[in-house]
């Protein structure tokens, strides 16, 4: 029997929807292979990778935690990707923004005014959009590639946080291990539920998965930066301005990815450290392309990724396995995703069309 | 008729999945005939054109050539019978000379050292003149489809499809594309020719089978018919005329170019050169010309899409505008229907109701920046009904609907946002003959309203029908505009060669349209 690929007259919304389900099924079934592989039961494994982390209400606020960077990463640059505008930096816009934060918190640490954390905040949004505005401006200007750019400044923006906390910011008495001093109170984000490390962090995200579905489902902005990703021509045709396109793709992208930084120093870790993220920034990539590019669908991809993330570990801890576990599940899902999103373009037949005479 | 039919074909039918193409269809080509398959976009021709050339296959009906059944008919198959399709888009190498071109396309056997001699031979014999060595690119349209044309002929084709064939010459190649026609038919090569333009087939064809909704509607010899009679056939009723008042002159000047010269900018563009250009309130300005003879370098200027460094460059409405992009010009009053539709005119992946947003979010359909979305379905769905386009309805995607329906939409937005400048490129390019009248109409009572128009077409009969003054553009250059009831198609044809153009001035580009008469 052959498998034949047949073009739809129109997309299929049913394909649209079904395609991430499709990935996340495929993906467990990889999962199956190789945790077999590996000489585990594969449905212990499957328990402990993705019940037992949310099975307390610790669990689940953890799941929050993560996903909130995530999610913020995510809806920001789908602002930019459904323009054709690629900007793949935001975990070098999200360190940036962890700077600048930091920042304001190191230099306001005796401070106990309720305006450290909303400057915070700001100056993170600052830090993620001056990182983001240097492969708008390379590429506006002279057409450079903000692929690449906006790649290699995720690199200069970290050994920047690395060099910060081994030199200028280190703290004094901490015994010479590369971090800052614990912030003050007022810069650090108040706990949202007792017994959990959840803070109210999580609020930004979500209120950026409501402005960004705003955006892109009714604002005229939004719809124009749509036509510029899928008709270059058409927007050229009325005068949607290219480098604004540009320019709001990775000013959004670098604004939010900013602001998860700013959570991330101000709610799990309190301090800078060498590092701001397990690479939410990176994930981030994957979780918008899951979600469809759409806010609502962003809000669900993270949180699984998120269960990606506390599977890893918990399967580290649980069955001994490495932490790599958990990259080969981000990379199988979006793997898969992309694969199964043939179908939406495209429906499969089966077999059939003998009478067609082939020779 | 004791001779067996060169092909023959039997209730051919081929459906897809929305659409039945071909319901039925029987239709005998003779030796030596040529034939004419006449019918409205969609009627089925290309389908079938494409089932005799092998490329598709019926799901029911049988082939016949030279009266014995051919079972399975493939391209391969096709062209060793001798089939041999000239269509309508080109498919050369620009950088690439003629004879390389050729040898493309030819089977082993045929491609030997000798081509550049059986080039020019088979060419002359056939009064189409081509030199083997000479580049695609520095060639005109008239002289590629030469180059088409000779290239079939080298596979001594006993059938020979043309599809639309004179929507790129001047009037003049057309006369000389005829001479070549009669003279293959003569020595009994069979002609199939596919067209909407009833005054050529009545010239040339000996038999037209015409086509309407995927099946047959009528045989004729359209020498005895009239257009009238054939129209009706192909459409299936009267053809609307439009009804057309005398333009009211001393309108103010809406769309102004003075002394335009800009080079080309890419290596096969046209660039453009002292173009001078007034369209007033109340009229309707034409230019003709062969495509690729600056029209789409003019048409970026006008339009915004290409921004001048002087803001005098182009007047709109008094305003210079020059240096605005094409959101601030429509919002001067600008409209324009571009030759592009699906990636330009219309974004293919999006809705009709998104598409109508794309430049009518000016009319009302956004408030504070947030899109009124039953603003835009209603909006979406008035051009649909008013310009009866068939489609699903706000929600269909433009990719879906048929490249003349969606032709008719694009002409609906912008003509229903009363612009006062509009700019129509190709306005009917592929258009069905009903549609085609009723879009001339829209745009003579867009012009009675008192709007400026500037109609950029190739189909002489368009702009003789609607516009008030007439210019020609040819190699970048502009001729003077002149009143349309001072001249005639054979004048124009003439400017089109580019008579006009002071011996001297011509650019490093050759350039000699296919039946060109002797001009400077």
């Amino acid at each position: 029997m052959r498998i034949r690929l047949e073009p739809r007259p129109e997309p299929s919304r049913l394909a649209g929807w079904l395609s991430p389900l499709i990935a996340a099924a495929a993906t467990l079934v990889v999962g199956f292979v190789l945790f077999s592989a590996l000489g585990k039961d594969p449905w212990q494994a499957f328990h402990v990778f993705f019940i037992k982390p949310v099975s307390t209400l610790y669990g689940v606020g953890e799941l929050l935690l993560k996903a909130g960077p995530l999610m913020l990463c995510a809806v920001g640059l789908s602002v930019g990707y459904r323009a054709n505008v690629w900007n793949i930096g935001a975990e070098g816009q999200l360190t940036m923004g962890a700077i600048f934060a930091g920042g304001i918190a190191l230099a306001f640490h005796e401070s106990t005014s309720a305006l450290v954390l909303p400057l915070m905040i700001v100056a993170g949004a600052a830090g993620g959009m001056a990182w983001a505005a240097i492969p708008a401006l390379l590429r506006t200007r002279f057409n450079a590639n903000e692929i690449l750019v906006s790649l290699m400044l995720v690199y200069v923006a970290t050994y920047t946080l690395s060099f910060l906390v081994h030199g200028p910011w280190r703290d004094p008495e901490g015994f010479n291990f590369p971090q800052s001093t614990m912030f003050g109170d007022a810069a650090l984000l108040p706990n949202l539920l007792p017994e959990t490390r959840l803070n109210a962090g999580i609020l930004l995200p979500l209120a950026a998965v409501a402005v960004g579905w705003v955006f892109v489902s009714r604002s005229l902005a939004g719809y124009q930066m749509r036509v510029a990703g899928l008709a270059p021509a058409a927007a050229n045709y009325v005068g949607i301005s290219a480098p604004r396109t540009v320019w709001i793709g990775m000013l959004a992208g670098g604004a939010c990815a900013g602001i998860a930084g700013v959570n991330e120093i101000a709610g799990p870790l309190g301090q800078l450290q060498p590092t701001a993220s397990p690479g939410y920034g990176f994930a981030a990539i994957i979780v918008a392309f899951v979600g469809r590019l759409h806010p609502v669908g962003i809000l669900f991809a993270s949180l699984l990724m998120s269960l990606l993330y506390l599977g890893g570990e918990s399967a580290q801890m649980g069955l001994a396995l490495p932490s790599a576990v958990t990259g080969l599940f981000q990379g199988a899902l979006l793997f898969f995703l992309l694969a199964s999103d043939v179908f939406i373009d495209y429906r499969p037949r089966f077999g059939g069309r003998r009478r067609a005479a082939r020779r | 008729m004791t001779d067996a039919p060169r092909l023959h074909l039997a209730g051919i039918t081929k459906r897809y999945p929305t659409v039945v193409a071909n319901d039925g269809i029987d239709l005998d080509v003779r030796p030596g005939e040529i034939h004419a398959v006449l019918g409205e976009n969609g009627a089925g021709k290309s389908t079938l054109m494409k089932i005799i050339y092998g490329v598709v296959k019926p799901d029911a009906g049988s082939i016949a050539w030279d009266g014995k059944r051919v079972a399975a008919f493939t391209p391969a198959r096709a062209r060793r019978l001798g089939v041999g399709m000239v269509f309508q888009h080109f498919s050369l190498f620009e950088t690439l000379t003629v004879a390389e071109n050729i040898v493309l396309a030819l089977d082993h056997d045929r491609a030997g050292p000798g081509l550049p001699a059986r080039i020019r031979d088979v060419s002359e014999r056939y009064g189409l003149p081509l030199d083997p060595d000479r580049r695609v690119h520095s060639m005109s349209v008239g002289e590629r489809q030469r180059v088409e044309i000779v290239r079939c002929l080298l596979q001594d084709p006993r059938l020979l499809i043309m599809d639309e064939p004179t929507s790129v010459l001047t009037p003049q190649a057309v006369e000389k594309l005829f001479e070549t026609l009669r003279r293959l038919a003569a020595e009994g090569c069979s002609i199939l020719y596919i067209s909407h333009k009833l005054d050529e087939i009545r010239a040339l064809c000996h038999r037209a089978t015409v086509l309407r909704g995927g099946k047959v509607t009528g045989e004729c010899d359209p020498r005895h018919e009239s257009s009238t009679a054939l129209a009706r056939m192909m459409i299936g009723g009267d053809l609307p005329h439009p009804r057309h008042r005398a333009a009211r002159p001393g309108g103010a000047a809406m769309l102004v170019v003075a002394n335009l010269t800009l080079p080309a900018a890419d290596p096969f563009g046209t660039g453009l050169h002292d173009v001078c250009l007034g369209v007033h309130a109340g009229e309707i300005v034409g230019i003709a010309g062969v495509s690729g003879n600056g029209q789409a370098e003019l048409l970026a200027v006008l339009s915004g899409e290409c921004r001048l460094a002087d803001p005098g460059g182009v007047v709109i409405g008094g305003v210079p505008a020059g240096r605005q992009d094409a959101g601030a010009r429509r919002a001067l009053g600008l409209g324009f229907i571009p030759e592009d539709r699906l990636g330009r005119g219309a974004v293919p992946e999006m809705s009709l109701a998104e598409n109508t947003l794309l430049t009518a979010h000016r009319q009302g359909l956004v408030a504070h920046g947030f899109i009124r979305n039953d603003a835009v379905r209603a909006a979406a769905a008035a051009t649909i009904k008013e310009y009866r386009v068939k489609a699903g309805g706000p929600d269909a995607i433009a990719r879906s609907l048929s490249g003349g329906n969606l032709q008719k939409f694009i002409v609906g937005r912008e003509i229903r946002q009363r612009p006062k400048v509009l700019i129509a490129a190709q306005p009917t390019w592929g258009v069905d003959v009903g549609a085609a009248a009723q879009i001339r109409q829209a745009l003579i009572d867009l012009r009675d309203a008192g709007a400026a128009v500037l109609v950029v077409s190739e189909e002489l009969d368009e702009l003789f029908e609607i516009c008030d003054r007439i210019a020609v553009i040819a190699q970048g250059r502009l001729s003077a505009l002149r009143p349309a009831s001072e001249t005639n198609a054979a004048e124009i044809g003439m400017l089109m060669s580019g008579s006009f153009i002071a011996p001297g001035t011509h650019g490093g580009r050759q350039f000699s349209p296919a039946g060109a008469i002797g001009a400077d």
